[in-house]
């Protein structure tokens, strides 16, 4: 071991929307780096050993090295001075930030939408028509007799997931995995198939036919067996799994992208929120989507409770609208409407459409990373920042919403995603509150204060 | 901003102190109210207004993790009712579940400056902290869902009293809670347990536990009458909304003895009639019972008519509720806490049920002898919004507007009630009574409610006027602590109001014997529990009382 | 010989795990480059590992590599890619009103790239 090292306890992993705050991690703290992250999956391994202190300029403007009050005036200037500025990313920050980027969209007036958008964004929608019957992931743990994952392959998407739903021992299921049911319904045999007690193979694009069918059947009304021909999933599988569903104690339907993001995307979301509430009838049955990035929750948790809508949130009227199509992201690029953009922790110039990632390349973007990412480098205004959970404090919500404190392991040089963002905010009210007039003593004490905005 | 101010020549509402009207001075300074101040103080003159202590609302669900998701429901509550920003105030949106700015505000433009919100599960007491942080203006806590918390339930079965006691001691502190909150003790376990069943008895033993609500309530109010939190257990009965329910209601009361005991939203609870079958009112008994028991306090949970939306940490009513219209509906268990289900809801004039629940809390609070101790609420947004208390103000005040009311809604619910027959009229102090000053007192803040020197400067200043809604629907001054916040009805200030928490003494060693239990059957780190110190920012512990 | 086939991008750890050393690094750009293929349908197209496909539709195109996957474990017809750059390439910008791209199951053109 080497002389200056610091063990962190119940530290927590932000990698993935699990959350696992059962981290131990082994720290150099002259090498600034974890070298060990005991309870870590595969990815938190990997999260923890390379979030690492980078050599990088903390702020840049057009490629070039710049101060950071430099570069954060020229932020508050692009941002004021744009007429329809977008905020995007936030999933992969802190709560704290979070609250700071609604701030600034609301104080300039410009659209905020997070990743959210798209992954879960459909069952976000869905959610809004349907409702959710849901629970934290401990009553999970303790009650779950029949689990089901739909669309998802947590193996490789959220590998300790297991921790919370298949493998634990709880207060009512003594004997753990053997005490549980698991069925996987996908369109291929993922790396999650090992795990399953039940494997059904559904058709590319049929997940929603199949969860109307399963909706009949739990109603007692008759499918037909062409089903079969269909969704490639027999008539009598679908039988033995209602039959299943309506006799366990406590059953639980995770889902993933795999509904959200192919054809029929809120509908397929839809459809599975109302096939457990229908089951209800029977016996206690929950949903819950299985979010992907570290604070994805937390952001629509904070975007809610700010605003009243989860996320693709306007404020150009003064208040907040939402409306998805209209103010997501992916469509604000798309048909060329963001004249600036400010990105949170987030890289939607390696995974958005062609459209939109073109769009992106014309206008001013400023970023803020804790890496160098597509999106750090075509930005007019870049800064570096530090990591959450690992150097920087703050709030995160797992994917069953509940919250949890961060323990971070070493300080980085470099300042948080909140620090900035209040910089910029402080920064942009003062220069709205110059363009629009205000006197008065109001006005200016406010900006000062640590009041709401 | 003046750190002193003079309002003079206002007539004074201060129950408190026995001030009925009179027309007196109120001097402010440093965010107190003092006796006097230098005659070159600058005044403002209050003639023809109507001067009160800030309103505080003893009962109301304004933050966490059940009214995110309420909020989230629900776009088209928001829609048709934006609350714009202004150039030092957040905007937000409205409706029954206001996005958290809009909740502070909206409050602040009534006259209330502190609010409790009634249910928040250990499990998401940061969550609730983070969002007050977030709910501009008014002072505000929160009562803790322990009425169904699995390992106290485990201690009661095993007679081990003492740490029961320690144990709720704990979480109150770990969680920076105000009192305990019971829901619908002992119905969590079979409606999460035995396919979404219910207990329907007091004195109905749990298989698992083999213990009764009963067991609990007087274990409840025993431990936080000993703990001496500022306010006794906050109850929401067994078999809420079901006819019949009164009996549930005054077995609870009894089961206080004469110790303290608080009944949330009794209006829901005081139907008579079978179960299954149509209601009746028992507003006479009940409000009878609380007549004769100065150890109980209750608020009447009023319904108003319009959109409302039911969130409760009682489960299995809001799913008996989503029966009626199958529309969208919330259910969110909290591990070995709590259960909570939410619906949209919307009370109509023509529904027998609706005009029942109506006008039994209208003959609640007009049956009441003693405005101490039957308080203001809507259980705000499950009987209708806060939005909606200066109409209730003007039904209570003004008895020709009340028979007006009375004749829209259905005739054959207002025959099971005394209404018609009731002539009494609220008067200006016996409001300043229910929405302020006994709220205050049955929390134990001292510094509210009250206008005597060394009271908090959190006071509402009305024009006087004949239309009580309209009067109450837009105070021309609001003050908190000592801040201009509202002036000429127009917002001036933004205030960040403080967090009131509890805090009593407890032995620490209890945690060793919570840590097992909570490393068996939580999913997250005990030490990653509850609301560290350093999540309060500005906060005010709230002296234990000895009862 | 070209043939319409259903594309799949999802997550893979080997992506997850690249994606935290930087998304400009090597790693990860290799990770995402890898199609995943039924094995009876890379025989029938005269495919082996390791050779590079064109995938395309009105959208865009892109170049990876093909990798045999057990029939039982990947149907016929359907591909499989962790997400990147390549699978932006084709994702259509159109959310139809969701605010969500179709990013799974896209309908895709798939030809052999003449060595
Ligand atoms: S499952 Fe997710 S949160 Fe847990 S250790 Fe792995 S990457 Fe981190
Ligand atoms: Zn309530």
């Amino acid at each position: 071991m080497a002389e200056n090292t610091r063990i962190v306890k119940n530290a927590t992993c932000t990698f993935c929307g699990c959350v696992c705050d059962d981290m131990e991690l082994t720290v150099d703290l002259d090498k600034k780096v974890i070298t060990k992250a005991k309870n870590a999956c595969v990815l938190g391994r990997a999260w923890f050993a390379e979030h690492q202190i980078d050599d990088r300029p903390v702020a840049m403007i057009d490629g070039k090295e710049a101060p950071l009050e430099e570069a954060i005036e020229e932020a508050a200037q692009v941002l004021v001075n744009a007429k329809f500025p977008i905020t995007y990313g936030l999933s992969d920050t802190t709560c704290e930030a979070q609250k700071q980027a609604v701030a600034i969209s609301d104080i300039i007036r410009g659209t905020i939408d997070t990743t959210t958008s798209v992954c879960h964004g459909p069952s976000g929608l869905a959610f809004q028509d349907i409702g959710e019957s849901t629970s934290t992931l401990g009553e999970v743990k303790n009650r779950a007799d029949l689990v089901i994952y739909w669309g998802g392959n947590p193996a490789e998407s959220h590998p300790r997931h297991f921790r919370y739903s298949v493998t634990p021992k709880g207060m009512f299921i003594p004997n753990g995995k053997k005490d549980r049911t698991v069925v996987m319904i996908d369109v291929r045999k993922t790396p999650s198939a090992p795990v399953a007690d039940i494997l059904i193979q559904v058709k590319p694009g049929k997940d929603f036919e199949l969860l109307w069918a399963l909706r009949a059947l739990v109603k007692g009304r008759k499918v037909d067996p062409q089903i079969q021909v269909m969704t490639g999933v027999p008539l009598e599988t679908m039988t033995d799994l209602v039959e299943r569903m309506k006799n366990c104690r406590f059953g639980v339907l995770f889902f993933g992208m795999g509904l959200t993001m192919t054809r029929g995307r809120h509908f397929n979301s839809g459809a599975l929120l109302a096939l457990a509430t229908d089951l209800n009838e029977f016996t206690h049955f929950v949903a819950k989507p299985v979010r992907g990035h570290g604070n994805v929750t937390g952001a629509d948790n904070v975007v809610s409770w700010q605003t009243g809508y989860p996320f693709g949130v306007n404020f150009s009227r003064g208040f907040p609208r939402f409306n998805p199509g209209e103010f997501t992201t992916v469509d604000t690029l798309t048909r060329g409407d963001a004249d600036a953009a400010l990105i949170i922790a987030s890289d939607p110039a390696s995974n958005f459409p062609k459209a939109a990632i073109e769009h992106l390349k014309k206008i001013p973007v400023i970023s803020l990373d804790t890496k160098e990412t597509s999106t750090s480098k075509l930005s007019h205004v870049a800064f570096a920042t530090s990591t959450y959970g690992i150097n920087t404090a703050g709030t995160v919500y797992r994917m069953d919403d509940v919250p949890i404190p961060l323990r971070p392991a070493f300080e980085s040089p470099y300042p948080g995603d909140e620090e900035i963002l209040f910089a910029i905010k402080k920064r942009v009210h003062e220069l709205i509150l110059s363009k629009c007039g205000a006197t008065g003593a109001t006005g200016e004490a406010r900006v000062a204060s640590k009041l709401m905005l | 901003m003046a750190s002193t101010l003079r309002f003079v020549n206002g007539r004074v509402y201060d129950p408190a102190n026995n001030i009925d009207g009179e027309v007196r001075d109120i001097c402010i300074k440093n965010g107190k109210v003092v006796d006097s101040l230098p005659d070159d103080t600058p005044s403002i003159d209050a003639s023809g207004m109507v001067i009160m202590p800030g309103g505080v609302d003893i009962h109301s669900h304004i933050a966490g993790p059940k009214v995110n998701l309420a909020r989230k429901l629900q776009p088209e509550d928001h829609r048709h009712d934006p609350h714009p920003g202004t150039n030092f105030t957040r905007s937000g949106s409205g409706g029954t579940v206001p996005s958290t700015f809009a909740t502070g505000y909206r409050y602040a433009t009534l006259g209330y400056t502190t609010v409790m919100e009634a249910a928040v599960t250990p499990i998401g007491a940061l969550h609730t902290v983070e969002e007050l942080h977030d709910t501009p203006v008014i002072d505000k806590g929160f009562y803790l869902l322990l009425g169904n918390n699995i390992y106290l339930q485990t201690l009661l079965k095993e007679g081990r009293h003492d740490e029961f006691k320690q144990a709720v001691g704990w979480w109150i502190n770990k969680t920076k809670a105000y009192t305990a909150k019971l829901v619908n003790p002992g119905g969590d376990e079979p409606w999460k347990g035995k396919r979404n069943s219910n207990v329907t008895d007091i004195d109905e033993k749990s298989d698992l536990l083999n213990i009764s609500p009963r067991d609990v309530i007087e274990a409840f109010v025993k431990t936080v009458n000993e703990l001496g939190l500022p306010h006794p257990p906050h109850i929401h009965c067994n078999n809420l909304g079901h006819s019949g329910n009164y009996k549930t209601t005054l077995e609870t009361m009894k089961t206080a003895g004469d110790l303290r005991m608080h009944l949330a939203h009794i209006q829901f609870h005081s139907y008579g009639g079978e179960p299954g079958k149509n209601p009746d009112s028992k507003a006479v008994e009940i409000a009878e019972y609380v007549n004769t028991h100065p150890n109980i306090t209750c608020d009447v949970g009023q319904v108003m008519f319009g959109k409302s939306t039911i969130m409760t940490a009682d489960a299995p009513l809001a799913y008996l509720l989503r029966g009626f219209k199958k529309g969208k509906w919330v259910n969110a268990d909290a591990e070995c806490e709590s259960g909570c289900g939410i619906l949209p809801f919307s009370y109509q004039e023509h529904v027998f049920t609706h005009a029942l629940q109506w006008a039994i809390g209208l003959e609640l609070f007009l049956l009441s002898e003693d405005p101490w101790r039957i308080m203001l609420s809507t259980d705000h947004p499950n009987g209708g919004s806060f939005m909606s208390y200066p109409k209730l103000i003007r039904l209570l005040m003004d008895k020709e507007f009340r028979k007006e009311e009375i004749g829209k809604v259905n005739q054959k619910a207002i025959a099971k009630t005394n209404l018609p027959s009731l002539d009494r009229e609220y008067t200006l102090n016996e409001i300043a009574i229910i929405s302020r000053a006994a709220p205050a007192r049955a929390l134990n803040l001292k510094h509210k409610g009250q206008l005597g020197p060394g009271a908090d400067a959190d006071i509402t200043i009305y024009d006087d006027q004949e239309d009580k809604e309209m009067m109450f629907n837009a105070p021309r001054y609001v003050i908190k602590s000592g801040e201009m916040v509202i002036e000429d009805h127009e917002f001036r200030n933004d205030y960040y109001g403080k967090i009131l928490h509890s805090a009593p003494e407890f032995d620490e060693e209890i945690s060793e014997d919570i840590r097992p239990f909570f490393e068996k059957y939580y999913s997250i780190e005990f030490e990653n529990y509850g609301v560290a110190d350093h999540y309060l920012h500005e906060h005010e512990i709230i002296p234990r009382v000895s009862s | 010989m070209t043939e319409t086939m259903i594309l799949i991008p999802g997550r893979s750890s080997k992506q997850g795990t690249s994606l935290n050393k930087g998304k400009l690094k090597e790693e990860y750009i290799d990770v995402t480059s890898i199609l995943e293929m039924n094995m009876d349908d890379m025989t029938r197209l005269k495919l082996k590992d390791g050779d590079e496909v064109r995938i395309s539709n009105e959208i865009g195109s892109a170049v990876v590599r093909c990798k045999g996957r057990k029939p039982d474990d990947l149907p016929s017809g359907v591909l499989f890619i962790a997400y990147g750059p390549p699978s932006s390439e084709l994702m259509d910008g159109d959310t139809a009103g969701s605010g969500m791209p179709l990013s799974k199951h896209m309908q895709v053109k798939i030809e052999k790239v003449a060595a």
